[in-house]
């Protein structure tokens, strides 16, 4: 126990002697989540929209004010003829039109299916995409308030993603994900140079030679960098909340738990990366580049996961963060407990336990 | 004579049809500065790591310390210390914590680290540097101090892989000092090397070529042996009658 304290605190010193280490746990962070919250966001603000009211009723009239009110849209005009929508268009400016046909509110009354069209400029899909689901959530909202006892017939799918964002700040989803991408990068990018830097600098084949067991170099080599991941992690929420108005409706020791599991499982990862590597540089390269594509591809916080074909769908179940993301979506956004999410953090202790084992391993037959 | 530091029958490594290290038998003394001489690629490397524990002989015999190379690799680890052609210590930690690092992984108490590391830091007359990063110092210093935290836990046997490369006469002098300090406390000396004057500053040599061990006596019987006025002639006459090409 002294020899594996002795090696942690050496471990230690290297982190803190290590300008890259340093910049990379302290500086990574907190530019990945300022970039990523405000630059790279999906939200659309103040996109301008046209109405075209063929109705003219009461529901039109309060199903237009509520669009107006949100600040997604701002009305640009209200015409009445299709062809003044299609000049609209060509324009440019317009981004969306909303045609409510004759008799609307009357067949709303009645408990038939009223029609809505939403015309959107699909020259740019996702921004086509995204308003469009937004309108479709005005609208289940407006039905909501009209009829809280949810009549079926008239019922408009609202999309999922939108349920517990009533407010529909696009960012609310995005932030999670954001700080599972960056957790994942910086835990494996930091763990995995740190086995293959004694790996260039010689010292390796001393600590094999020594009585030091390998089990325990890789051990003590990821207790620091759990300490200061864990630090990571505080700014990263703190950040969330703060800047960029996260809320953390569920438990908080429930969230540092779930978290802590994920940093070990990413941690795992960097050591089995250090492993098998060779140079620093190539461990870098593999951990930054090759975990941020899959990361950000099969996480689902920018392509939904749903949308995917079925193939892709089963490699996004290797993807650690793709879990961890449905879990912090849950502690911090919907308050949900370990109940709900118990699949999920069984998967990503599966992975971890697979993951710290195949590292000793392999870290083990290199010796031989 | 005392006990055998190291025992080695036939041992052989073969990798696939390769034969790295072909059946190769020899002792070493307690207490012996032991040379093991070969080119590039010859298998010294091979055989070194083999007998520090590092990997498995695939046939063969061999004991170190006294203990077996198969079964008891992690006795061996405690009683060897090792320095490798490549430097060794932690550059971006200082003398000191140099020295408490590897004392503490060999199990020395902080009693004894500190006993230790003011004796060695004494001897080498780093006390101003103690404090320093080891990666600030001269080669020579570093490859001293390698040296000696390497032999901090007295082991029975030290090895030291190619200890003086790329290291000037002068320092190389003083490092050999360490080592006869070492061999006359009683540690034997295990040590490679590509100079022919650090060869004659050895007990005995051996020489490898092609993975077999094509000579082994002491450099003045050698010289005899082969009729050469210097062991570079003698190391010549032998590496001549390599097959493999050196790498």
């Amino acid at each position: 126990m002294k020899q594996f304290m002795v090696f942690v605190r050496k471990e230690f010193y290297h982190v803190f002697r290590d300008r890259r280490t340093l910049l990379i746990l302290f500086g990574l962070p907190v530019m990945q989540i300022l970039l990523f919250g405000y630059a790279l966001t999906t939200e659309i603000k103040n996109a301008e929209i046209i109405i075209v009211d063929h109705a003219g009723d009461m529901a039109s009239q309060q199903l237009t004010t509520m669009i107006a009110a949100s600040k997604y849209f701002d009305i640009n005009a209200r015409v009445v003829s299709d062809e003044d929508i299609y000049k609209a268009f060509k324009k440019g400016k317009v981004k969306c039109a909303v045609v409510f046909p004759s008799g609307f509110g009357n067949d709303l009354q009645h408990g038939q299916t009223a029609q809505i069209q939403i015309i959107a400029d699909a020259a740019d899909p996702n921004t086509a995409k995204t308003l469009t689901n937004y309108l479709t959530a005005i609208i289940g909202d407006y039905q909501q308030q009209i009829s809280p006892t949810a009549n079926v017939p008239m019922r408009i799918e609202p999309v999922t993603r939108m349920l517990y964002n009533p407010e529909m700040n696009g960012s609310m989803n995005f932030i999670p994900g954001v700080m599972a991408l960056v957790l994942m990068i910086i835990c494996t990018t930091l763990t995995s140079v740190s086995i293959v830097r004694e790996k260039e600098m010689g010292t390796m084949e001393i600590l094999l030679v020594s009585p030091f067991k390998p089990t325990y170099v890789v051990l003590a080599k990821a207790v620091p960098y759990l300490a200061l991941s864990l630090i990571d992690l505080i700014i990263i929420l703190l950040l969330s909340v703060f800047l960029l108005d996260m809320p953390i409706r569920g438990n908080i020791i429930l969230l540092f738990l779930e978290s802590t599991l994920f940093i070990i499982c990413c941690l795992s990862l960097g050591l089995l990366i250090s492993s098998v590597t060779r140079t620093q540089q190539i461990a870098m390269m593999v951990s930054m580049m090759g975990m941020m594509l899959p990361t950000i591809l099969f996480t689902g916080f920018i392509f939904p996961l749903e949308n995917m074909p079925v193939p892709l769908q089963v490699v996004s179940n290797a993807v650690p963060s793709r879990w961890f993301y449905v879990i912090i979506k849950a502690v911090m956004l919907k308050g949900l407990g370990i109940g709900v999410i118990w699949k999920e953090t069984l998967v990503l202790a599966g992975m971890t336990t697979a993951l710290l084992i195949i590292s000793i391993k392999s870290f083990k037959t290199r010796l031989s | 004579m005392s006990e055998k530091a190291i025992v080695c029958k036939d041992l052989t490594k073969r990798f696939g049809d390769f034969f790295a290290v072909n059946h190769i038998s020899f002792d070493v003394d307690q207490g012996e500065i032991f040379g093991f001489l070969g080119a590039n690629g010859a298998g010294k490397t091979t055989a070194m790591r083999m007998l520090c524990g590092l990997s498995y002989p695939t046939s063969g015999e061999a004991t170190v310390a006294g203990y077996n190379v198969f079964r008891q690799q992690e006795a061996i680890k405690r009683n060897i210390g090792y320095m490798s052609q490549k430097f060794s210590l932690y550059e971006s930690l200082t003398v000191r914590e140099n020295i408490r690092f590897y004392g503490g992984v060999y199990g020395l108490s902080d009693k004894q680290l500190k006993e230790k590391g003011d004796e060695l830091i004494t001897k080498l007359g780093l006390e101003k540097e103690a404090k320093m990063m080891v990666g600030s110092l001269p080669l020579g210093w570093k490859q001293k101090l390698a040296f000696s935290v390497a032999i901090i836990h007295q082991p029975r046997i030290v090895f030291l892989d190619e200890p003086t490369g790329g290291v000037d006469p002068v320092t190389r002098r003083q490092f050999w000092d360490l080592i006869y300090d070492a061999a006359a406390n009683g540690i034997t000396v295990f040590v490679t090397t590509h100079y022919m004057d650090e060869a004659e500053y050895c007990n005995r040599i051996s020489i490898m070529v092609d993975g077999r061990i094509d000579a082994l006596d002491s450099p003045a019987n050698l010289k005899k042996q082969f009729d050469a006025a210097s062991m570079n002639e003698v190391f010549y006459a032998l590496a001549r009658t390599a097959k493999r090409s050196a790498d």
